[in-house]
Order: C-alpha cells, then structure tokens, then sequence
C-alpha cells in the first residue's frame, strides 16, 4: 500500500482543494489514470495515478484544503510500477513551464542574503525552484517571489502594485464547517490583503499583549487658540491638531523612554529615537506609516510630513520604508467624532495614544468657579508586559502638561 | 573637444601644475630628454632648471623629494619604472608616510610619486610589476590608480595639491592604448573615492587600473548572455572608498575582485574582507578573487605572460561562474 501525496502544483503554491474524487475506494486504477482533481488558486489538474492498482482509502474528502506533501488517499498496488510523477507530468500547470533539473544537491543552501530576505518577507524558501547552481534559491529568485507576490496581492485588490502591501503572508484558516446557511442569506466579503494583514496584526497584538487602558482629561483652551492663529498664516497644508499633539507626544517619550520601546523576541528594545507611528484611515483601511525622527521636526515640519504620509496612504503611494521602524503610534480618533477610544497597541510597539474631540465644556476652574474650556481626552493603551500603570499614568501626566502648556 | 591619450593626459596635467605654481619641479631618471615614456617630452625647455634629472638611485630620488617638501617645495618625482621603487621602501614608508603623524599633524610633506605599474607589455621580471598592494597597506601614503584619462588628469592635480605624501601609479599599458574625450572643463574627481562605472544587477566586478578596462569588456560580453555587470572602479587604493564598495555589493549580492597583481597578499584580501565583515548579510555567494597567479611577476614569453595576466577573457569566465552559483 502507498500513500498519494498532494504534488507541488506550481512555485509558490502551497495547498490544494480537493474538488472531486474520480475513484472510489476499491476501483481499479491504471498508471496515470486520473485519481481526482486538485484546485489552486492558480489551475485546477487533475491527479494522475502514481501507481498502477486499487484505490485504497480516501485520505481527503471532497472541499477539503490539503497541504502541499500531505497525504490524498492510499493506492493498493498490483505491481511496483512507477516513481510519483513529477510535477511536469501534471496536466496544465501554466507557471513550471518543464521538470526541474535533476541537480538539486543545493536546493536546501541558502546564503545570507537569502535567508535575511525571506525572514523578513516571510517567503517559503522551500517553495521556490532554485535557479542557482544544484537548484540553489537565489538573491534574485527570492526578489521575484516577493515582487510576484505584492503584485498578485494587489492586483487580486485591484489596486495598483505600488499598494504598500505589508509582505507578510497572511493564512486564514478554513472555515469551520458551516450552521445552515443558504447561499442567499449572506455576501461574502472579499478581504483586500491591506483587510487581512491589519486582521492579522490586531489578532496578534491582543493574542500576544496583555493591554491596559489609561485616560485622562487635557484642558487644550490655549492650543485651541494658539492653532486658530497660527492657522491663518501656515502655508500649504490645513493645520490640524494633530502636528501638536505628535510633537508633545514626541517631546514626552524623550522625557519617558519607557514607553518608546519595542519586543524583539522576547528582548525588550528601548529606542533613543523616537519613529512616531500615524494611523491613518484610507478606503482600504488603516495604515500606520512612520515619521522617523519625530522629535527632530517642529510642528511645522510634522505638519508637512504628516500631511505627506496622508496624501501617499490615501493614493496608495505609501512605501514599504514609510511603514517601517515605529517605536510608538499616535491616533487620531478624535477625527471619527469619538470622546474616548481604547485603542489596540500596535505590536511588537508598546504603546499607543489617541487624541479624541476637542469639545467645549464646563469645567471648574480655580476659585471654585465654572468656566467654559476647550477640553480633550487622550487615552493611553500599553502593553502591561513592558511597563506598569504608574509609569503609564506619569506619562500621561507630563503630555496632559505639555498640552495645556501649550499657547497658555 | 578632443580625444587625449593617458601619456598625453599625465602631460598635459604636468605642464599646468608647472604653470600654475611655482614650487612645482619634476625630477626623476632621463626626465630632461622627455623620459621613457615621454611623460615630459617638452616641459624642459619650458620650465627650465624646473625638470631635474637624477641619478638612477630611487632612495635618493623620494628622499631628496621629502628634504624639498620640507623646505616648501612641491616636487613631482618620478620613478621610471615601478618595480624599481623598492630601492626607495624605506624612505617612503619609514619617513614620508609618517611625518605628518610624527609632528601631531603640525607638518606636512607635500609630494607626489609617479610612477609606471603592471604588465601586458613584455616588460618581463623587472619591468611589469603591481606593486601596489606593498605601499596601500602603509598607513599615511595615499596611493591612487585611476584608468581613464580624465581621471589621470583630476587626480594626479589633485595629489600635486594634497598636502600629504601621494603614491600615484600610471598603468603604463593604458598609457597609449585608453583614449577618451576630454573637454577643458576643470578636473573634479578626489582622491579617496571610487566610482561605479557600470550597472547591472547580477554581480559586481571591483577592478582598478588596467584591469578595469578588460572588467569593462567582460561586462560589455556578458551583457549579450544577460548577464548584467556592477563595474566598480576603485581610483583610489588607500584609503579605500568602503561606501560605494559596499553599496555596489550590496546591490548584487555577488562580488568578484580583479587585480593582476599576484594572489596571496593581495589587495582582493583586504577588499574581499571588508565586504565580509560589512556586507554579510548581502551576500549570496562567496566572495571570489581573480588574480595573478603565486609566481614572481611577470614572465617575458609571450605565451607565459598571456597565461599570467588577467584579460577579458578570464574575467568573463569567472563573472559567468559567479552568476550562476
């Protein structure tokens, strides 16, 4: 008796769907008659018998998803017949255009820059034919596996290929078996890979980070003030509030380095720069590009950067270096209208805050009186693992002060 | 616009330094009747008493240079052939090179030595020699060895002008045969950076001198098999330019170090080194060196001298092996 296993239908395939099984167990099956039909999301083939005999058991049911190697159904040979075909042998299989060479002694060698590449892109070295000498992956075979990818992501999204596509596979698992559902009771909604990598993103972030919540109230009368002036006179961009608030959050990491910190591993990293995160939200969904250096720019100059980073995620100009290297993330949630939000850090990063609606209210003030003030929430989300809720909350006491310091 | 010769460049940059300053005088062997190979056919009978020859003592000819550029001067000294400097080792690299470094920087020696390199010519022992690899690995000389013409012309004015002690090495195989158009616009390469003279995405070829020009010719051969060539030329071999080395690595992975000096010792060694302690992480195949082979340079038999010189040939042979690895 011998195993079926799903072949390699293509480079970078990495699974098949069963789709029908052409025999049933007990049958009598000739060399390379067909056993049932494989689907990728690039052809669908159908599977020639490997072996000449009966059909065994049936290992994966019709719909089932099978990874590449794992196991189909077993054969009941009559006669040692044939080795497992190669992937040539394999009806219409557009993108191995023939068999492999025979030399893959160095299949499994990669070299530094190799291995650098595709940890970080996240690329499956074993699922790439190697052009180099004995099969070995090559710099340049893993630069097309990456180039290949981001351009199917994107034009699978519709977009343009200069999409900043955060190149990390995403695997969502199969559904589970379904309650009664009738195709007509719902859509399926197809997930962009921008969709899946932030679901993958906060899954992990909440699955990994422990998170606590921290809120306090700024009285930001005098920024109010001090923006309506200054706003007359900037050029080029509309001054919002934002600039100020990265910058004080900027300034208040240096003065609280705790929190401008990152996981490698299980290492915890304090930076000495501050590469302040923005979230911005596009019709793709949420990006979060990085103004590097934030503390080294005025507010002016965090206006024009932001106001940059905003221009680029909404056309989808973003590049991969603008998404790369925060230390700490800034939302503006005050924008959608919300008064307080609790944000999700943004793993492997540490901390993260918003800064909700500025609204009008009364406050007491000094000498027991009732004035109207401009007032603003911000809320802090950090990851309990790193730092605990005292040094959070002086944290949050220093920006409150560094926000109501401001045009006062 | 007019296309000069690397003899006529070398010439040419030699009358203007005259010109241009006073301290400047050339000395060396046969200099007055032109030199051997007519670097300064002319310049007697136009700077006279400014073109000294010598005697054919080269530790006499770079020490009497140190004593004039103690005492203000900016001489020019040339040895005729390359393979004769070593007679003058010690007063280059036990005195020159360090006068600066012994006075705290407060005293500079500002002087050149020129002189012919490598082979290809029949020059047979005594005249085809790379010395290079000896004198880069002096701390305080500098040593330069461009390949085209204007770059003859930018950076033999510009180790005239360098305060410190300048080894500038004429690969005299290209002095006739490398041509190229120059304009009179004013020389602007420095010395201390090298130059990527070619793009390509496959590997990159780092050369200097003569060997330059055949990596070139390699590059040129191996881009009709679509193979694609980073040709790096280094024009200045100390200090060496490490950023654009190590940029122009990086964008390929792949490096492969042409000298016709011999192997072992080698400058590849020190550039094969400096690529895998600071680009190891970009590399994708070893670093490969193509050198003389480990015999004493360079046979006379025109049979012999092809078997040991580094050519075109050679070069596309190994640039092909590296790209398939």
């Amino acid at each position: 008796m011998t195993t079926v296993t799903m072949p390699r239908l293509g480079e970078s395939v990495t699974e098949g769907t069963v789709v029908r099984w052409l025999k049933q167990p007990g049958e009598a099956v000739a060399l390379d008659e067909a056993l049932c039909e494989i689907e990728t999301e690039k052809v669908t083939a159908e599977l020639p018998s490997p072996y000449e005999g009966a059909l065994g058991e049936i290992l994966a049911p019709e719909g089932e998803v099978v990874a590449v190697d794992a196991p189909l159904c077993t054969i009941l040979e009559t006669e040692t017949s044939a080795p497992p075909p190669s992937v040539a042998e394999l009806a219409p299989v557009p993108d191995v255009p023939e068999a492999a060479p025979a030399d893959r002694s160095r299949a499994g060698v990669h070299s530094p820059v190799v291995q650098r590449l595709a940890a970080k892109h996240g690329v499956d070295l074993a699922a790439i034919a190697g052009s180099g000498r004995g099969g070995r992956v090559t710099r340049k075979d893993v630069q097309t596996a990456i180039d290949a990818r981001a351009r199917a992501a994107a034009e699978s999204a519709g977009e343009r290929p200069a999409e900043p596509v955060l190149l990390r596979e995403v695997v969502i698992p199969a559904a589970e078996a379904p309650v009664i559902e009738t195709a007509e009771a719902f859509d399926v909604v197809p997930l962009s890979p921008t969709r899946r990598t932030i679901a993958e993103h906060m899954a992990r972030a909440t699955r990994e980070a422990p998170q606590a919540w921290m809120l306090v109230e700024a009285d930001v009368s005098g920024l109010v003030a001090l923006r309506a002036r200054e706003r007359q006179r900037f050029a080029g961009v509309d001054l919002t509030y934002l600039p100020y608030f990265a910058s004080a959050v900027a300034a208040t990491l240096t003065d609280f380095p705790a929190l401008n910190a990152r996981w490698h591993g299980d290492e915890l990293r304090q930076y000495r720069r501050v590469n302040l995160g923005v979230a911005i939200a596009t019709e793709r969904g949420l990006v979060v590009p990085v103004v590097p250096n934030a503390r080294d720019l005025s507010v002016a100059g965090l206006a024009r950067r932001i106001d940059d980073l905003v221009a680029r995620a909404h056309a989808g100009a973003l590049r991969i270096e603008d998404m790369e290297g925060g230390t700490f993330t800034v939302n503006n949630t005050g924008a959608f209208g919300a008064i307080a939000s609790n944000p999700i850090v943004n793993h492997p990063q540490i901390g993260i805050v918003t800064m909700e609606r500025v609204v009008r209210r009364p406050v007491v003030v000094e000498g027991d009186a009732i004035a109207i003030r401009s007032v603003m929430n911000v809320a802090l989300s950090f990851d309990h693992r790193a730092l605990d809720g005292a040094e959070a909350g002086a944290f949050l006491g220093a920006l409150r002060e560094r926000l109501e310091a401001l045009g006062a | 616009m007019a296309e000069v010769s690397v003899i006529e460049a070398v010439r040419g940059t030699l009358d203007e330094a005259l010109a241009a300053d006073e301290r400047v005088f050339l000395m060396g062997e046969d200099l007055e009747a032109g030199g051997v190979f007519r670097a300064t056919d002319g310049l007697a009978a136009k700077y006279p008493g400014r073109v000294i020859d010598t005697p054919l003592a080269e530790s006499s000819i770079i020490g009497v240079a140190i004593g004039a550029a103690h005492y203000g001067q900016r001489p020019v000294a040339e040895i005729q052939f390359a393979d004769f400097i070593h007679a003058g080792f010690d007063q280059l690299c036990s005195e020159a090179s360090r006068w600066s470094y012994r006075t705290r920087g407060e005293q500079h020696l500002p002087m050149v030595v020129r002189t012919p390199w490598g082979g290809g010519v029949h020059g047979g022992q005594h005249h085809s020699q790379s010395i290079e690899a000896w004198y880069a690995h002096m701390p305080g000389l500098k040593v330069v060895a461009p390949s085209f013409p204007a770059d003859y012309r930018s950076l033999l004015k510009a180790a005239i002008a360098d305060p410190d002690p300048v080894l500038f090495l004429e690969h005299k195989r290209t002095y006739r045969l490398i041509r190229q158009e120059m304009d009179g616009a004013p020389a602007e390469e420095r010395i201390g950076r090298a130059r990527v003279t070619r793009r390509g995405d496959d590997l990159t070829i780092v050369a200097y001198g003569f060997m330059l020009h055949e990596a070139l010719a390699a590059a040129d051969e191996l881009a009709g098999e679509g193979v694609e060539c980073t040709v790096v030329d280094l024009l200045t071999l100390n200090p060496l330019d490490r950023e654009t080395l190590l940029e122009a690595v990086r964008a390929t992975g792949k490096a492969l170090i042409v000298h016709e000096d011999t192997l072992t010792g080698g400058l590849g060694g020190e550039i094969a080194a400096i690529i895998a302690e600071h680009a190891f992480e970009d590399l994708d195949a070893p670093v490969r060196r193509l050198a003389g082979p480990d015999i004493p340079p360079m046979p006379f038999h025109h049979e012999l001298e092809s078997f040991f010189m580094i050519d075109r040939a050679k070069i596309a042979a190994a640039a092909r092996d590296l790209a398939a690895w």
